[in-house]
């Protein structure tokens, strides 16, 4: 299994270490529900070091990113950050990705930890021209502070402004003495900032982190908080919400497609999609008391069913069962009744509108 | 109190087996969310499923340590779950089983036994 640098780190802290897609990873150190709440109203510290960042380089760097995302990057402004799917000429989801635009020559392309080798090979495979393309997985760290109290946490350790950071763009400059890229990015619908790094700095910056917030109450976030925490605010999760059967147009990302920028792969089935309509979509429900939806089980309509789950959770803020599912887009109205089948007795579910959690904005 | 290698526990008290999950399958599980519970009145197998119980993460079967008649259920699982790991051994209390063949409680482990398997 694969090994973050902060590995001993988790286990000093009481992590309940679990294999996460080939990475020994902390799925929690106290609880989910107590991490969760941690996040929601004070701050939390996540090692995220098994995602991958990937390197894109060169005159023809921002042509090639246009060509495999489905955003802009020609819009982007230098030092802004776009959350974007990456899709097949068929607009099939390869994965979801961040790109970080330096300038038109250089970006850098951050993916999931269990996509990574499926991604990299798929990314060299569309290359044209001039452009250079590593990965840099291995020897990047990557710390994510997040929660109400994260800027005044990290203020506390860079002369840095954070303040004039907007939401999705990014800096770069010293956290204590280790140079970071920072961005105000995040999986959690809170406020909050990912620290982007040599590994090699990982415990000295991970201790100062911690040390700097222990009067506001931070504490190490697993990755059962991480999941509870993007799906309140209706993140996707690759493999689950959008996978390689589903394309942005069905996941209802239509705002990270920009068919304004001319043709990349995918758009014209994405266009037509649009246009026409999907056979599935994408949507929010809540369910009454009881056991929770999860991953795979049926949602059923008038005895049929119509459609899976595709990931489902109690969610701690909000204090009920919630879940994301694909069903007809008939069926896809809010206040839709459906039901969900759980261990072969159907609950009923109501569509409801995403995301199910939104901070307050101050 | 008795053991099985499920991870619950069993008390003999006049003829009634109160069952709930132990310390550490509680630990081992986090928070719990819901607790799926079988209808008073209902019969249950030695070994077999009864009721189903939640994490955040996680979905498990709970096993009767014993057969007999359900006769009670811990009702307040239904408004506060956490129930189960914050005193898995007296509040947190899963079902009562009145008990139909004695002999099968007797069968159960005990605790060194039980101690055995988690370590």
């Amino acid at each position: 299994m694969n090994k973050t640098p902060l590995c001993a780190v988790h286990e000093k802290h009481g992590g309940r270490m679990i294999d996460f897609s080939g990475w020994y990873m902390p799925v929690q150190y106290s609880s989910i529900i107590e991490e969760h709440n941690t996040v929601r109203e004070a701050a939390g510290l996540f090692d995220l070091f098994h995602m991958g960042e990937f390197w894109l380089t060169g005159p023809d760097a921002l042509k090639n990113v246009q060509k495999i995302v489905t955003q802009d990057a020609e819009a982007l402004s230098d030092r802004q950050i776009a959350y974007s799917p990456m899709c097949r000429p068929d607009g099939s989801i390869v994965d979801d990705l961040l790109v970080y635009r330096w300038n038109a020559e250089k970006f850098l392309l951050v993916v999931n930890a269990s996509n990574m080798e499926k991604d990299f090979n798929w990314i060299k495979s569309q290359l044209e021209g001039d452009v250079k393309f590593t990965d840099e997985s291995a020897k990047t760290g990557l710390i994510a502070i997040q929660g109400p109290k994260a800027e005044a946490i990290l203020q506390k350790l860079t002369r840095q402004r954070l303040k004039p950071i907007k939401f999705y763009w990014f800096t770069s400059g010293k956290v204590v003495d280790v140079d970071c890229i920072i961005s105000r990015t995040g999986y959690t619908g809170e406020e909050g900032f990912e620290l982007y790094y040599a590994a090699e700095h990982s415990e000295k910056l991970w201790n100062a982190l911690m040390e700097a917030g222990k009067d506001d109450g931070l504490k190490p976030i697993g990755l059962g908080a991480r999941d509870t925490l993007r799906l309140e605010a209706r993140l996707m999760l690759y493999g689950n919400d959008i996978s390689d059967n589903t394309t942005p147009i069905e996941a209802n990302l239509n705002w990270t497609v920009k068919f304004n920028k001319g043709a990349f792969n995918g758009s014209d089935v994405l266009k037509k999609q649009k246009d026409q309509g999907v056979t599935k979509t994408l949507v929010g429900f809540e369910l009454a008391k009881g056991p929770a939806a999860r991953h795979g089980y049926p949602i059923v309509k008038d005895g049929a069913k119509v459609g899976e789950v595709t990931s489902g959770t109690m969610a701690p803020a909000l204090k009920k069962n919630i879940g994301l599912g694909y069903v007809p887009p008939a069926l896809s109205a809010i206040g839709t009744i459906l039901d969900i089948e759980i261990r072969g007795k159907n609950y009923p579910a109501t569509v409801i509108e995403t995301p199910f959690y939104t901070r307050a904005r101050s | 109190m008795k053991f099985t290698k499920e991870h619950e526990w069993a008390k003999l008290e006049g003829g009634i087996v109160t069952v709930g999950i132990t310390d550490y399958a509680a630990h081992q599980l986090g928070d719990v969310v819901f607790v799926e519970l079988p209808a008073v009145g209902s019969k249950v197998t030695m070994g077999a499923t009864f009721g189903t119980i939640e994490s955040v993460k996680t979905v498990s079967d709970m096993y009767a340590p014993v057969g007999g008649e359900v006769v009670g259920v811990n009702e307040d699982l239904e408004s506060n779950p956490a129930l189960v790991n914050e005193s898995p051994l007296d509040a947190g209390w899963i079902v009562k089983i009145k008990v139909a063949d004695a002999k099968e409680f007797d069968q159960l482990l005990s605790e060194d036994d039980y101690k055995k398997i988690c370590e």
